[in-house]
């Protein structure tokens, strides 16, 4: 692995049986070469046996291939695609509680909360919870303005994400991977 | 028909043909162990002496016959013994399907008597780890993980099955073989993972490509490795494409065999233990093709300088070695037999210039004058290692002849892997005699697998090289570690000549060559096989 390679953000979407075991089988890989996870996001898809999995690493594009040439040696993996920049559409859900004690704090982050189109989704006399929904770029912008604040306690699901254009990730079949994924590097 | 789980696993292993299964019971498995009482007409049991002797037994016959091996264990320690045997089949892709049994479905996870995580321990060694709850779910797990195991670059496959799904009936009806690939859980992974499961097709472009740059090259080389030996009818068609062709080529240690040694253009084994015409070919090549080899770091050294002045275009089943270890310039992903015979079809009336050139005759040292004997008295035998310096030995001086005649752990590097192997590779293969070669270290972790061989009257020999050390790390305190001898030195050790007198089998001593010459000729003209203790000096070094 060559040390000046650059490192980027990157996704990787995996579409997997939904089996026992099959979300450890997947984050082992990634343990395994020493990539650190920077959010993972799990969720069943249209079909209920069959979920997709949302990776974000930062690696070389060297190491993405490579995991993803991985993951597709798992039997309960269906397939896998390496989402890159501007390809693919980003969002993550964010829900935060905030400090809100008195008028003129509430005011204010209500004022915020609708410049960047989130809700309050509960309130109390000296709290709010607010609920986003962005890229990165939006609820890092939002979370810093609202730790300002006072954040009380935050939940984020990691990003998900999915690319541009009529492509299914259902087109990458096992075999077809193989000319996908890095042919020429 | 309704039959329990217990008995569903045995039809299983009957639809593969299997007949032979190596294991030990215990309580949890006891089931399975009633019904292959049933079967032992037709199913031979092979009780070793601890699990591990019997994960490498399954291993070595799956490496000396091209079958899949099956290994049996019970739940707890008897699962957890079978890791280290496990590693090695899959570091040297090796089929083996290992079943072990767990505790009541009801008990999971509450730490139940010889209770543990096999499947997730599992996990990262084997291609696949199934638990399987219920006996309805049996059939199809067993007939997928043998077809897993075998099939793509193939591997060590484990099934854990629960206790009460041995004991509770379910629905079984026979399947052939041939038609698991059409039904139940193998038809579904069929249509999605293919690749897994069968050999992927070569794309014709890519080998066209290869050819291309086999034309435009002066000096092109052929790297073999362990894809060759496990490829049916690889190392056929590689001999005839360097034959034919005039390419040079040299082999990893696990792909010794590929080549005949003798073979005007095998240069030998490359990598650090490795020959000087082979390193220096791989050092001057313009062109290496690397077919069925996964770049090791004993092959490399620094992977960013290897085989500095070449291209490198690399060969595998399996997608996930491309670029793994070596950047590469251009990579076919196939079967090592089949990319080979396409390759050959491109390639006709082309001959590569004339480059490399072999090592002249090299003075051997004491112990490789040792595995000279052994070559010369009996040169079809099959060889089984174990790890360190007689392995490495054996690897730079027996001339070996044919593909699966070395059994060896070249990848996991298991000291104590040699006699489990050698007692399966006895087991698989019929005529042919099988040495095992070792090192009192090695010998001494599995020794009590001469109880194996004892009883079911196996004819092994087992050649130790016995310096009372560990040689290998030993010669490394040496070399970089100012001669400080520490836990390497093993004086004291049993007495191997007895040792083995006392499971009923030869024990003999070789002070010289000229004893042990006339101790191996005499142990392989007689019925009985044993052990010869040869005194190597602990300074020998490789």
């Amino acid at each position: 692995m060559s040390s000046s390679a650059k490192l980027t953000r990157q996704t990787l979407s995996v579409l997997v049986e939904n089996s026992a075991g099959v979300l450890s089988q997947v984050t082992r890989l990634f343990s395994r070469k020493g990539y650190n996870i920077e959010s993972l996001a799990v969720g069943t898809t249209d079909d209920a046996r069959v979920s997709r999995i949302t990776v974000i690493l930062k690696g070389t594009d060297r190491m993405a291939e490579q995991i993803a040439a991985q993951l597709n040696k798992l039997m309960p993996v269906i397939s896998v695609q390496i989402l890159t920049g501007k390809k693919a559409i980003y969002r993550e859900f964010v829900m935060l509680k905030v400090k809100a004690d008195g008028k003129d704090a509430r005011d204010e982050i209500m004022q915020i909360v609708n410049v960047f189109r989130a809700a309050i989704v509960d309130i109390s006399r000296s709290s709010l919870m607010i609920a986003i929904t962005g890229d990165e770029e939006k609820t890092e912008a939002f979370i810093k303005l609202m730790s300002d604040f006072g954040l009380i306690e935050i939940a984020r699901t990691g990003l998900i994400a999915m690319e541009r254009g009529d492509g299914s990730i259902r087109d990458l079949s096992k075999d077809r991977a193989e000319y996908e994924l890095g042919k020429s590097i | 028909m309704k039959l329990s789980g217990a008995r569903i696993i045995t039809e299983c292993l009957l639809e593969q043909g299997v007949d032979t299964v190596f294991g030990y019971p215990g309580v949890s498995i006891i089931r399975v162990y009633d019904e292959l009482y049933k079967k032992r007409g037709k199913i031979k049991h092979i009780l070793t002496a601890h699990e591990q002797g019997a994960a490498h037994a399954a291993d070595g016959y799956a490496r000396a016959t091209g079958r899949t091996g099956v290994c049996l264990a019970t739940s707890g320690p008897g699962a957890t013994n079978l890791v280290t045997g496990i590693a090695a089949a899959f570091m040297d892709s090796s089929p083996v399907v290992f079943i072990t049994c767990n505790v009541d479905e009801a008990l999971l996870g509450r730490d139940a008597f010889q209770e543990v995580d096999i499947t997730g321990i599992s996990m990262p060694i084997t291609k696949c780890s199934y638990l399987v709850r219920s006996a309805g779910e049996l059939a199809g797990t067993i007939r997928e993980a043998f077809a897993l195991a075998s099939g793509g670059r193939p591997g060590p496959v484990l099934v854990d099955v629960t206790y009460n799904a041995t004991v509770e009936k379910a629905e079984y009806a026979y399947l052939p073989k041939e038609e698991h690939f059409g039904r139940g859980r193998s038809e579904r992974l069929m249509r999605r993972g293919e690749k897994v499961l069968t050999q992927p097709e070569t794309d014709i472009r890519d080998v066209k490509r290869l050819a291309e740059m086999l034309k435009s090259s002066e000096r092109p080389l052929i790297m073999a490795g362990g894809g060759v030996i496990r490829s049916a009818g690889a190392a056929e068609t590689l001999r005839r494409v360097c034959r034919e062709h005039g390419i040079p080529a040299v082999s990893t240690m696990m792909g010794l065999g590929a080549l005949p040694s003798d073979d005007g253009l095998f240069l030998g084994m490359a990598g650090m233990y490795g020959s000087d015409a082979a390193n220096r070919a791989v050092g001057q090549c313009d062109l290496l093709i690397a077919v069925g080899v996964r770049f090791s770091d004993r092959v490399t050294g620094d992977a960013g300088s290897f085989a500095p002045g070449a291209k490198t275009v690399h060969v595998d089943i399996d997608r996930a070695e491309i670029n793994k270890n070596v950047l590469t310039a251009h990579h076919i992903v196939g079967d090592a037999g089949k990319v080979l015979s396409l390759l050959s079809a491109e390639l006709k009336g082309y001959g590569a210039p004339p480059w490399a050139e072999k090592d002249g005759d090299r003075e051997l040292s004491a112990p490789e004058r040792i595995i000279k004997t052994v070559e010369k008295l009996a040169p079809g035998a099959v060889i089984v290692t174990d790890v360190g310096q007689h392995q490495l030995w054996t690897c730079r001086t027996f001339g070996f002849s044919r593909p699966g005649q070395l059994i060896t752990s070249g990848g996991f590097g298991a000291m104590g892997f040699g006699l489990g192997a050698a007692i399966g590779a006895r087991i698989g293969v019929k005529d042919t005699p099988v040495i095992h070669i070792t090192g009192d270290g090695s010998f001494r972790m599995n020794s009590p697998e001469l109880a194996t061989a004892a009883r079911y009257g196996l004819k092994i020999i087992s050649v130790i090289m016995d310096n009372s050390s560990l040689g290998l790390v030993r010669q490394k305190q040496a070399a970089e570690y100012g001669g400080r001898f520490y836990q390497t030195e093993l004086a004291g050790g049993p007495d191997y000549v007895l040792l083995a007198r006392a499971y009923g089998l030869r024990g003999e001593r070789a002070e010289n060559e000229k004893e042990f010459e006339t101790l191996l000729s005499d142990m392989l003209r007689s019925g009985k096989g044993g052990i010869i203790d040869c005194i190597t000096d602990k300074d020998e070094m490789i």
